[in-house]
């Protein structure tokens, strides 16, 4: 038990009168990389939503590390330790790559405002600490030439980079990763699952992740559930998933896609 | 260390200059700087909430009017208050309310900002755009309050004889003062953390920042200086009556910081010179306009309908403004790369 | 209060309720439809009122100048959409608000500059102004007329919303503007119908207000429109009966208020800002309303 990060407890989630998850269980091993995949409208970034806490579900529990974290609010969940990036891709558009980044740094930059104000040394000591940091970072995700350009000026797979970035920066335990490949090439699909493989060790991440794309999810997870309108159809392994005949009824054009 | 020598010697030259100003220039021009510096001040503040914080928020006037009853009764004597208020008896405490220039004019930014939180817990604990008509409809209680609260206030006549202590010696360190506020806490965590709430709030929190206290202390922030510059006003002035502080003056702010930039400092306080300018040269609009020899009659508040029209267009066609959310300096650092 | 000051009273203030109601409907629906408090709409109320005013002493029939005012503040409404509002559809909210602030302070000081910022009487034909006493009551046959009209157009505008294809329309495009563009819905045609609808009824909501005053003046549209604005968030914004209901709540509370404390008189206009503060801290949803920010992702 103790070997399980996160675990969603009976979660049903109802808009109105449509339910959008239906009593969905599952659970994430420390260490592992598990998929959550379905068709569009299956209700897998409302499970996102409910895990970093912008919406209360009707019913069920999250447990993340033994606690019950359910309608935790987004901010404070980040300090439990679980970072998240988004489907579109949602950067701060008016900032620099450096500055997003930094973003995510926030809480570990300990000084006050009337300390910034007054331009305090912890102010100095700080900063300097959280940008040595993130160009740490940017440096392992080779971003680094970017640094002071705007966030919104770089290539989509950059832009994907840079939000990684910007959860790892919050140091989190589990990252929720929306969909990271959508919308990129093979070659940049490629790289994308070697970054994550590299981070998930360096970091001691465990990596709950939504995808489209089969052989990405194939490649990438240990275990992996199949949600069809909000309902859980397949818990298991990646390689049983594509010969289970409920998934492949409810997927069937995705898989010859393929 | 280079750059920060390089600073101290601007400021050291700006206060130079101001010192200078203060003893030599006459008594028109220096009420000219007078007025364009407490307008920085006003459009330095006004610029965190809705430009760096992204919180479109119509304050000032409520803010500045706070500022100005809070020193102008602690400036006024004692003796005078008692002459002055004709409606009913002043209340105790405002009797016994007195102090310094500056602790009185701090005493004014504290209360404006002490208000801001007490209004932050219902606009910024929902989503939408609360704040904008609460502060609109703020600047309009504050003036109801005023009025209907002679024993603090002196009612509709408002609050005259204040020592007039307020010169451009103190408007412009003031104004210096706020400007590297300003910059300082944009140049921090909080202003990073400011402009992602104004960039996309949901992705802010989920990057760990607590949006609420953001928006909190952006708008405490600009209270505060807001409360300052109506104390200078107040003290400037040497009079202030509840009909003073209307919108109008929270309109020509929103242009300036609208025209500079939002969210650029350097911006709003090029802009004030050239609105507050604008301002006195169209000053021509309201009076008698004669055209072909026709007598168009005076048209007292055209100048405001060719503002309005300013806001508008701007907002259209040149919606950044001069810098855009930059400041000056940053223009200069892309130059040399 | 014995019954007649009572009976008095409710009627007072069914018919100012009934004003704020009016114009509190504009603000809902745009509302809805952009997400923007469109802080022109107290303006264009002024707007519907000058132009009745003008009409009239053009030398029109009351019952013309009348339609002329509804007319014209419904064109000036939409003109307001049209050249201010959508070009900005896609730019950041703050530029919307900016400019709706912008166009606001254009109207009022527009027309100070063209009539002056003095009041002008307004006349309203006899039939209008007639005063009953029925045991002690004081009542203008105005203050009988104006809720009896409101309940009236509030039929015919949920009549609309919900029986029409435009009002269905209307509805979803407060739901997710994006999904009604899919749909091959006239976004843009729709938004210019809520605007129509709202200045119109704001336009009625002005010419009350002229009628029971009697007097109109550039600046009229402020107040006015603040507290009908803190009525449709009372109420629930985005709900057509939520702002009826925020509006007549908002006009009891100011009659009744200051009959029974007459020592709060001065602080009237201040009532619905006290609304709008508890409604956001304890109910930001309001009466009737659905929670519409609800983050979508």
């Amino acid at each position: 038990m103790s070997n399980v990060i996160l675990k969603i407890d009976h979660v049903t989630m109802q808009f109105g009168g449509v339910t959008a998850i239906d009593n969905l269980s599952f659970e994430v091993e420390k260490g592992s990389i598990y998929g959550l995949i379905g068709p569009n409208g299956a209700g897998k970034t409302t499970i996102f939503n409910i895990i970093t806490g912008n919406l209360y579900p009707t019913k069920g529990r999250v447990i993340f590390e033994g606690n019950d974290i359910t309608g935790v609010k987004p901010n404070k969940v980040v300090y439990k330790g679980i970072a998240r990036t988004f489907q579109n891709i949602r950067l701060f558009k008016s900032m620099s790559v450096l500055d997003n980044i930094l973003i995510g740094f926030d809480a570990q930059a300990n000084y006050s405002y009337f300390e910034a104000i007054l331009r305090l040394p912890r102010y100095f000591k700080h900063e300097k600490i959280i940008k040595q940091k993130a160009y740490e970072l940017m440096d392992i995700f080779g971003i680094t030439q970017f640094a002071d350009s705007n966030a919104t000026a770089l290539s989509y797979g950059n832009q994907r980079k840079v939000e990684i970035a910007r959860a790892l920066a919050t140091n989190p335990k589990l990252l929720l990763l929306d969909e990271p490949a959508a919308g990129m090439n093979p070659n940049e699909t490629a790289e994308l699952s070697e970054i994550i493989h590299k981070i998930k060790k360096d970091f001691d991440l465990s990596i709950l992740l939504i995808e489209h794309d089969m052989k990405f999810v194939n490649a990438m997870c240990d275990k992996l559930t199949v949600l069809d309108y909000g309902e859980n159809i397949f818990e298991g392994k990646p390689a049983d998933a594509i010969v289970d005949e409920r998934v492949i009824s409810a997927y069937l054009g995705d898989f010859t896609n393929a | 260390m280079n750059k920060f020598l390089r600073n101290i010697i601007l400021i050291a030259i700006t206060i130079y200059f101001i010192y200078y100003a203060q003893n030599h220039f006459d008594s028109y021009t220096l009420s000219i700087l007078d007025n364009i510096g407490i307008f920085a001040i006003l459009a330095l503040s006004y610029n965190l909430i809705n430009g760096i914080a992204g919180q479109f928020s119509l304050e000032p006037n409520g803010f500045v009017a706070i500022g100005a009853y809070f020193t102008a009764i602690l400036l006024i004597p004692t003796d005078t208050k008692l002459d002055m208020f004709a409606l009913v008896d002043p209340a105790p405490i405002i009797l016994q309310m007195k102090a310094h220039f500056l602790p009185a004019i701090l005493i004014g930014g504290v209360a404006a900002s002490f208000v801001a939180l007490l209004l932050s817990f219902p606009v910024f604990r929902v989503r939408g755009d609360y704040l904008a008509i609460v502060t609109l409809g703020f600047g309009f209680i504050i003036r109801i309050f005023a009025i209907n609260n002679p024993a603090y206030t002196n009612g509709a006549m408002g609050l005259n004889d204040i020592p007039e202590e307020a010169n451009f010696l103190w408007i412009g360190i003031i104004c210096i003062v706020t400007f590297l506020v300003m910059i300082h806490v944009i140049y921090s965590k909080f202003g990073r953390a400011m402009k992602s709430v104004r960039d996309d709030e949901d992705a802010a929190s989920a990057m760990g920042i607590n949006t609420f206290k953001m928006k909190t202390y952006a708008f405490m922030t600009s209270a505060f200086f807001e409360g300052i510059g109506g104390g200078l006003l107040a003290s400037m002035l040497t009079t202030i009556t509840p009909d003073q502080f209307s919108f109008l003056l929270t309109f020509q702010l929103l242009i300036i910081i609208v025209l500079g930039g939002l969210g650029s400092m350097s911006g709003a306080l090029i802009a004030t010179i050239l609105v507050m300018g604008g301002m006195e040269w169209l000053r021509f609009l309201d009076d008698d306009i004669t055209i072909f020899g026709m007598d168009l009659g005076a048209h007292p508040g055209m100048r405001m309908v060719v503002f309005a029209i300013l806001l508008i267009v701007m907002m259209l066609f040149a919606r950044r403004g001069l810098l855009g959310d930059r400041e000056l300096t940053e223009f200069f650092k892309k130059k040399s790369k | 209060m014995d019954m007649q000051i009572f009976l008095q009273q409710l009627v007072n203030g069914a018919s100012l309720g009934s004003m704020y109601a009016l114009i509190a409907i504009g603000y809902t629906m745009v509302y809805g439809v952009l997400r923007l408090i469109n802080f022109a709409h107290g303006d264009i109320m002024m707007v519907g009122a000058y132009f009745t005013f003008f009409a009239k002493a053009a030398g029109l029939p009351f019952e013309v100048a009348v339609l002329i005012g509804i007319i014209g503040a419904a064109v000036v409404g939409i003109l307001t959409d049209k050249i201010a509002y959508k070009p900005l559809r896609d730019a950041p909210k703050i530029s919307l608000l900016i400019t709706a602030i912008g166009i606001s302070f254009f109207l009022e000081n527009l027309f100070t500059v063209l009539f002056g910022s003095t009041p002008k009487a307004f006349s309203a034909p006899d039939y209008l102004t007639k005063i009953f006493h029925i045991h002690g009551i004081y009542l203008p046959i105005s203050v009988i007329i104006i809720p009896t009209v409101t309940l009236i157009i509030l039929a015919v505008v949920l009549w609309i919303l919900y029986k029409t294809k435009y009002g269905m329309a209307i509805r979803a495009l407060a739901f997710d503007i994006q999904t009604v563009k899919l749909m091959g819905i006239d976004a843009d045609r729709i938004i210019m119908i809520v605007f129509a609808i709202g200045s119109a009824l704001a336009a009625i909501g002005g010419i009350f207000y002229a009628i029971s005053y009697p007097s109109i003046d550039p600046l009229m549209g402020i107040i006015v429109g603040l507290k009908a604005f803190a009525a449709a968030v009372l109420g629930g914004i985005g709900s057509v009966g939520g702002a009826v209901v925020g509006g007549f709540i908002l006009g009891f509370t100011e009659i009744f208020v200051v009959a029974m404390f007459p020592e709060l008189g001065g602080y009237k206009d201040a009532f619905a800002f006290f609304f709008l503060i508890l409604v956001l801290l304890f109910k930001p949803t309001g009466i009737m309303g659905q929670d519409l920010e609800r983050g979508r992702f």
